[in-house]
């Protein structure tokens, strides 16, 4: 029986990209599945962050920077299509490696992108927000704080913010940068369930190092290395039953 | 032959010299405060404040020179903060390295280092002659504002520089412009820093002669418009002294300089502590 195709979420296609004369993404093809969580592993300056950055048009703040090949949201190329990289980054959104909450309060963060896009009505923020915090699982520890300043949340929270201020723009998809390196297990096991919950609203991506993270927590994984994917498959078939030497190598040495 | 020292006496030694250096620092400020207050005081009267000068500043007060000297410094603040602070976002937040910019900050760096006099002598030159503005606070006022510009530029862009990364980073990543970013995330985080360059600004201007001297002219009444000449305290304490018209007066004005300098500073500070509480 063959399995229905369904449209990609990302389409990734001949992507290159340079960092001035540093071919940093090579040749890249790449299938991102809608309601789906992919990880990306890889060693260190394998092109990870760079690859994730790229779906969002981030590295387009990096001068020097220069891509050839074409990346296509719900079919639309990101480049040449019709999408400003404000409204392409509305819908793919990104949380960081480090927990980035602004100096402000819980409710101003959550309310950051919305009020930039326009929303003023106090009651329309006050709904995003619940609606948000609540999405990221944070609404029970913060519903009395609102006012106080992010900063003062544990870094689990605090990334859980980061993660609500991301819902409250509402996009399809969620890019993850080791969103759990600074985190304690339990609150990256949160962090884990909570992609688990968004999956079918939403298209996750998230780089990991962690190699349990990646066979817990995703569906898919892709595997690089100096640039360029060696694999990509179902998880469970990328971690048990790798097709090519240099992905089960890396496994097995991290998984120990 | 060397006596063989202890890490923990060596580390002592430089404590005690370090702290005695901050201590001379602190002495030599006290001092100068103090010999001018001493001097001064006894002829700051509330009608040396609010009086104009009798006998060209022998007797009488000082109003007219408060007022010139606030209305000079406000000018140069209102035209050089925009315009610094501009500049700053532009280097930091609009462009990247490149020719342009090397030249606007080394150009800013040669302006920081230029004396008073040849700003009063450019003013004198541009502003008073050939643009016409005559002797007046609009002269004086933008004289100071090209003086103080490169200050307030680089401590701008020093603090815009300092705002983290990744503040930016999650701005651009929930779909916020470049400018909302700069507006409402990086420019609130540099604010202490932005305030701190003006407020350096503004003690450089209000203390300023020789720029002065040259483009506001040194009138005794009360200026009623920017476009009327104007004698500020530091020109008029200048004045005093070198034609030996009354040293009494001459330290009263220092003294009232003084004051309304640390007050500036005094506020500055409690509006930052302010609000740094407000912003955790
Ligand atoms: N702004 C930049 N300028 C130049 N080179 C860069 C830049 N950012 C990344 N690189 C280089 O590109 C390569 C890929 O970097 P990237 O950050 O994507 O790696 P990564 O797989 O995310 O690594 P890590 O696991 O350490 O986060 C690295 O060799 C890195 O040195
Ligand atoms: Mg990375």
């Amino acid at each position: 029986m063959e399995e229905p195709t369904v449209e990609p979420k990302i389409a990734v296609r001949g992507l290159d990209l340079y960092y001035g004369r540093f071919h940093a993404l090579k040749n890249i093809d790449l299938d991102v599945r809608p309601n789906t969580i992919t990880a990306i592993i890889g060693p260190s300056g394998c092109g990870k962050s760079t690859l994730l950055r790229t779906f969002n048009r981030m590295n387009d703040l990096i001068t020097g920077v220069r891509v050839d090949g074409s990346v296509r949201l719900d079919g639309q190329d990101i480049w040449t299509g019709s999408l400003t990289p404000v409204q392409l980054r509305r819908r793919v959104g990104m949380v960081f490696q480090r927990p980035n909450p602004f100096p402000l309060s819980v409710f101003d963060n959550v309310a950051f992108g919305p009020r930039a896009h326009g929303q003023r009505n106090r009651r329309v923020l006050e709904e995003l927000v619940e609606e948000s915090l609540r999405g990221a699982r944070l609404w029970d520890e913060v519903r009395d704080r609102l006012n106080q300043p992010a900063t003062e949340l544990s870094l689990g929270a605090q990334q859980r913010l980061c993660v609500a201020r991301l819902l409250a723009v509402r996009p399809d998809v969620i890019l993850l940068d080791e969103p759990c390196s600074a985190l304690d297990p339990v609150s990256t096991l949160a962090i884990e369930s909570l992609m688990r919950e968004l999956q079918d609203r939403y298209t996750i991506v998230i780089v990991t190092h962690n190699m349990q993270q990646a066979a817990r927590a995703s569906d898919e994984s892709v595997y690089m290395l100096l640039g360029e994917i060696i694999e990509h498959g179902p998880t469970s078939q990328v971690f048990t039953n790798p097709k090519d030497s240099r992905t089960e190598q890396y496994i097995t040495g991290r998984l120990g | 032959m060397t006596i063989p020292i202890d890490v923990e006496t060596k580390h002592r030694i430089v404590v005690v010299l370090l702290w005695l250096a901050a201590l001379v620092a602190l002495a030599v400020l006290a001092f100068i405060i103090a010999v001018v207050l001493w001097n001064g005081l006894p002829a700051v009267t509330l009608s040396f404040l609010l009086e104009s000068p009798r006998d060209m500043g022998r007797a009488g007060g000082i109003f007219p020179m408060v007022v010139s000297t606030v209305a000079v410094t406000l000018l140069a603040v209102i035209v050089a903060a925009p315009l610094g602070v501009g500049t700053a976002i532009y280097l930091t937040e609009y462009t990247s390295e490149t020719a342009l910019t090397r030249v606007i900050r080394f150009g800013a760096e040669c302006l920081a280092g230029v004396p008073s006099i040849i700003f009063g002598l450019f003013g004198f030159i541009f502003f008073v002659i050939q643009l016409g503005m005559g002797w007046s606070v609009l002269s004086g006022g933008l004289t100071l504002a090209v003086m103080i510009l490169p200050t307030v530029m680089r401590t701008a862009e020093e603090a815009i520089r300092a705002v983290p990364e990744s503040f930016r980073e999650a701005s651009f990543s929930t779909g916020a412009s470049r400018w909302q970013t700069v507006t409402q995330v990086v420019l609130p985080s540099a604010l202490p820093g932005i305030v701190t360059g003006v407020i350096l600004g503004v003690g450089r201007g209000v203390g300023e002669t020789a720029a002065v001297i040259f483009t506001a002219g040194s009138s005794l009444h009360i200026p009623t418009s920017i476009f009327s000449p104007a004698r500020t305290m530091a020109v008029h304490f200048y004045i005093l002294a070198r034609e030996g018209i009354s040293m009494r007066h001459a330290y009263g004005t220092a003294a009232v300089l003084v004051i309304l300098i640390l007050a500036i500073n005094t506020a500055a500070n409690w509006l930052m502590l302010r609000f740094q509480a407000k912003q955790g």
